[in-house]
């Protein structure tokens, strides 16, 4: 989230799309509500915020909706530009913002160009672009060419409204199946959204994800609150509704094959130093009056990492252990993963905490993927269905060869440690309980892996055994390392006096300074661990000075303890507010007070040479346009699902993404994607407050609560199979079958799709042949996987599965 | 301000909508007779600050334990922390039942190991299991160690083992878990917010 939870309360409108909070979110969606009833919000006089919900399926989130629109899965993306192209033709923007805080005025190469559904530099042959081709004109100082008054054709705002007047009301509804006038019932709600005094939140989850083009379809939102210039504003901003405890605090630490700690890039084969590294992946410096604060500094981040990980070993000499570092040279993601498995490429297999069996996708094939293992250790608390996956119902355990070792791993409350949520507050929890029997620390086993890996490697001697040899595991007892030592690490500290930093301005690239993760440096300052802090609603008066809802010391908020990002852009050029009764930071004629600014504090927006607001970019604002960020466009373009039931409306012969990656394919295995034919039903996964993934089937409570696998239907679909309420249905995909009961409820339905009327269904995913429900139910389970039916494919930039869009059919059992 | 006044302050104000009903419909006041019984329940427990596993909300818990006469610890309840801003002492159905995750009869004792083609799970030591895993991490990685890549590029990589997880791993254990994971050259590396 750019915001946080509490911050929804300042929004007047909360649009949500491809997110269920009512019920996937529950606690959190308290501060929808709030707004909701507070009468100062809302559009127009107010009366209250208003909440639009756009999803495949009714939930709880739309009942308590001002608006309930029903949009075909995988097609948000035709939904915000129509969003856009009705903002734009009424010139409902905010032109002080859009000109000054984004890339409107920036000018684009005449290389650029859209035809066809494809961009300019497509190589049809490798399926892929050459983003070069989208980059800006720039002069002899390396500076980006602009146009302030936006009336140059090649400028960001020109291109903008040219790509996006194709999405008329009339196109978005055949895309979408969303009626025209429900449609211009919330672009007009929405279109209120770019006066200095309102404001608006986009709220998303997984449903915009997981799609061929979910990172595209998540850019699509922002470029219109970049539009509406809701970004870096209190009650605006994208915010990402995580699913996980600390699924965000493990993005940041990056155990993800494309990043290192605090999002600077993994470097690639062919980064030989840390210098032609930085110089490859920092953002560079395109405006004079760009701080470009990350790329100025990518070199002190990394250098502080290695001498986080590699200590004395890492020195200027030795390029500070920058050849340590394993180099891919291709796609290494969680797809990419299995596929190497498929292939027989992938000997060994670590899984803590997830069960690649339920998660998928095509479980069918995960389960070939993990038979092909030499060895595989599941760090679980509880069996999972990957632990068990050899005598999964179906399997034969006698001719499957891999050796599984099922690790029992501590809970959550068997030790302490922070979790970050979804708003990026970190927060320390208390160790409560001893292990249970004879669980052990995850961090234990890993530092035990390390140790016994590294005794070999001293023993025996193997392949290059330094970067094992040398890594820093300076613990009290390198074995036993406590989370609070770890805690110090990440933070950092200057190795010259050994005190812990307050800062990530003070790292150096000289070796002198330490820091596991930049952006938790001053999570730990030498007064000590920020997370622990405890001043919230107890005295609310005293604890949130502002009345905004930052709460400054209740835990912390990466980065410096900020509540919102890019907070720069919620005050105008003279750094006062946008909406007085909103403020994040104003300056006060000397320094900039509120919010922890995303700014220097004392720096005038008087000042000529003032930095412009969004620090972190190399363009010094926010970016309509993505210049060579992502693999599929500089705008986010529709394409269909790569199951889809009909054609791409906008260009028939590019239908789906041109650049998504067909692992199946290139292996040479068989397809397993099917056709609108053979299967004409739309499906989407989705989540119950009930459960959580898949830990929950071994919670009693919950059990008893939802206890049994399902798939919701409409009742016209089920009236055509002949299927009623309670009914055991086979839904099957060209991958897989799911047997369970027929849930018929009108929270699903049909969509138009411009004259072809097709049937959407829900599939929760909860289900599988392990935990308490699967060992009630006995042989009813041993098909309730709903992830056997999702597709081996993923977003071209992310290779996140596509599991949220694709084809079935169903039929009564 | 302790967390134990607040505490209470939080029961009170839930009480009143609550028992409202519980008079009307039951003659006697549910909630108030269900908040005597809980403060009963954890009088002179020792109260822990935690977080829920869950979602990412991160709903602020309260944890009350009591160690008994052998010296072990008993978790007693767990609710919501009214001191939060995030959930400001409200859960959901999953973290009101949170007590039932953390204590199960159903969790795995001790490690376990099933045998290449083997039909069932035998018990192992942890020292006999985290040996045979770093003498399986040490052979796959020197049979598949890649130090340059096709193209001459020096990589230093093991392309034979990976590592995935961690949605409920703690920032430092996450944190780990990623540095010495690299350090033993993967690249395959992955967690739960990809899928």
């Amino acid at each position: 989230m750019t915001n946080h939870w509490r911050d929804i309360k300042n929004a007047d409108v909360i649009l949500i799309t491809g997110a269920n909070p009512a019920e996937a979110q529950p606690v959190g969606f308290q501060w929808f509500m709030r707004a909701k009833l507070d009468p100062t919000k809302g559009p127009g006089k107010g009366g209250g915020a208003k909440i639009i919900h756009i999803d495949p399926r009714f939930s709880r989130t739309s009942a308590v909706s001002d608006l309930y629109v029903r949009i075909r899965p995988g097609t948000d993306i035709a939904l915000y530009g129509g969003l856009m192209n009705y903002v734009l033709q009424h010139d409902l923007y905010p032109a002080e913002y859009v000109t000054n805080y984004t890339n409107a005025s920036f000018i684009v190469k005449e290389s650029y160009s859209f035809q066809g559904g494809l961009f300019s530099g497509y190589d049809v042959a490798r399926r892929e672009y050459n983003v070069k081709e989208w980059a800006y004109e720039t002069g002899a100082d390396g500076f980006a060419e602009r146009d302030m008054t936006l009336k140059n054709p090649r400028c960001v705002l020109s291109l903008l409204k040219q790509h996006y007047s194709r999405y008329t009301p009339e196109l978005v509804s055949t895309i979408t199946g969303i009626p025209q006038d429900a449609f211009l019932n919330v672009a007009e709600i929405v279109g209120q959204m770019g006066k200095p005094d309102k404001v608006m939140t986009i709220v998303y989850a997984v449903g915009l994800t997981q799609h061929t083009t979910g990172t595209q379809m998540i850019r699509s939102g922002a470029l219109l609150q970049l539009l509406l210039g809701n970004m870096g504003r209190p009650g605006g901003g994208m915010n990402a509704e995580r699913g996980h405890a600390n699924i965000q605090g493990n993005t940041d630490n990056a155990i993800s094959w494309d990043l290192l700690p605090g999002y600077i890039s993994v470097p690639m084969a062919g980064d030989e130093t840390i210098d032609e590294y930085v110089k490859k992946h920092a953002p560079k410096k395109l405006d004079p009056r760009s701080w470009n604060y990350l790329g100025t500094n990518y070199k002190k981040f990394t250098v502080s990492l290695l001498k986080a990980w590699y200590g004395a070993r890492a020195t200027a000499a030795n390029d500070f252990a920058f050849a340590y570092l394993p180099k891919p040279s291709a796609n290494s993601s969680w797809l990419s993963i299995y596929d190497q498995a498929l292939r027989g490429k992938m000997e060994g297999l670590m899984l803590s905490g997830m069960s690649a069996m339920s998660i998928g996708p095509d479980s069918n094939q995960i389960l070939q993927a993990l038979s092909n293992l030499k060895w595989l250790v599941v760090m679980d608390p509880f069996p999972t269905t990957s632990s068990e996956f050899w005598h999964a119902p179906g399997a034969n355990a006698g001719s499957i060869q891999t050796e599984v070792f099922m690790l029992p791993a501590t809970h959550w409350i068997e030790k302490d440690g922070s979790f970050v949520n979804s708003g990026r507050w970190m927060q320390w929890k208390d160790q409560v309980l001893q292990p249970q029997d004879q669980s052990m620390h995850d961090h234990w086993i890993i530092a035990e892996l390390h140790a016994r890996v590294k005794q070999l490697y001293v023993s025996h001697g193997g392949a290059y055994p330094g970067p094992i040899l040398d890594l820093a595991m300076e613990y009290r007892n390198p074995v036993k390392p406590t989370l609070d030592e770890i805690a110090q690490e990440v933070n950092g500290k200057d190795l010259k006096t050994g005190e812990r930093l307050a800062t990530f301005a003070k790292l150096t690239d000289d070796g002198s300074t330490s820091s596991g993760d930049w952006i938790y440096a001053g999570s730990y300052p030498p007064k000590g661990n920020m997370a622990k802090r405890r001043n919230g609603v107890q005295d609310p008066k005293k604890n949130d000075p502002t009345g905004m809802g930052f709460f400054p010391e209740w835990a912390w908020s990466w980065p410096l303890n900020r509540r919102i990002l890019y907070n720069r852009a919620s005050a105008d050029l003279d750094g006062k507010p946008w909406d007085p009764r909103r403020p994040g930071i104003v300056w006060n004629g000397s320094k900039w007070v509120g919010d922890v600014p995303d700014y220097p504090p004392t720096m005038s927006p008087h000042d000529p040479k003032a930095w412009l607001p969004f620090i972190m970019t190399g363009e010094g604002v926010g970016r309509i346009w993505a210049a060579a960020l992502l693999v599929d466009g500089p705008f986010p373009e529709h394409y269909e699902p790569t199951e889809s039931p009909v054609r791409n409306a906008l260009h028939p012969a590019i239908s789906t993404s041109p650049v998504v990656f067909f692992y199946d394919k290139a292996a040479g295995r068989l397809n397993r994607f099917g056709t609108p034919d053979e299967f004409p039903i739309v499906a989407t996964t989705y989540r119950l407050t009930e459960h959580e993934h898949y830990v929950t089937q071994w919670v009693p409570h919950l059990v008893q609560l939802q206890p049994e696998a399902f798939v919701e239907l409409p009742p016209g679909l089920a009236a055509e199979r002949g299927i009623a309420n309670g009914d055991y249905v086979n839904v099957r995909s060209k991958r897989g079958m799911m047997h369970c009961r027929a849930l018929v409820s009108k929270r699903f339905g049909q969509v138009d799709l411009g004259g072809t009327k097709v049937w959407q269904i829900g599939i929760p995913i909860h289900w599988g042949y392990v935990g308490l429900a699967a060992e009630l139910y006995g042989s009813k389970s041993d098909h309730w996987l709903a992830n056997v039916l999702t597709p081996f494919v993923g977003d071209a930039n992310a290779r996140t599965p596509e599991t949220k869009a694709f084809l079935v059919q169903v039929e009564k059992a | 301000m302790s967390s134990t006044i607040s505490r209470q302050d939080f029961l009170k104000v839930a009480g009143i909508g609550i028992g409202a009903v519980g008079l009307s419909e039951l003659g006697f006041d549910v909630a108030q007779a269900t908040m005597v019984q809980q403060q009963l329940h954890i009088a002179g427990a020792t109260e822990s600050h935690s977080v829920c596993p869950y979602c990412a909300v991160g709903c602020s818990l309260i944890a009350y334990t009591r160690t008994q006469a052998d010296g072990s610890v008993q978790l007693l309840q767990i609710e919501g922390d009214p001191d939060s801003p995030v959930n400001e002492g409200r859960l959901c159905p999953k973290g009101a039942t949170a007590m039932q995750l953390a204590v199960s009869k159903r969790r795995v004792g001790q490690p376990m190991f099933r045998a290449a083609g083997g039909t069932q799970w035998q018990t192992i030591s942890w020292d006999d299991a985290l040996n045979r895993i770093a003498q399986h991490i040490k052979d796959s990685r020197d049979r598949t160690f890649v130090t340059t890549d096709a193209k001459g590029k020096r990589v230093n990589r093991t392309d034979g083992i990976a590592f995935a997880g961690g949605a409920t791993f703690s920032n430092e254990e996450g944190y780990l878990a990623a540095k010495v994971m690299r350090s033993l050259g993967l690249v395959y590396l992955e967690q739960q917010a990809r899928v």
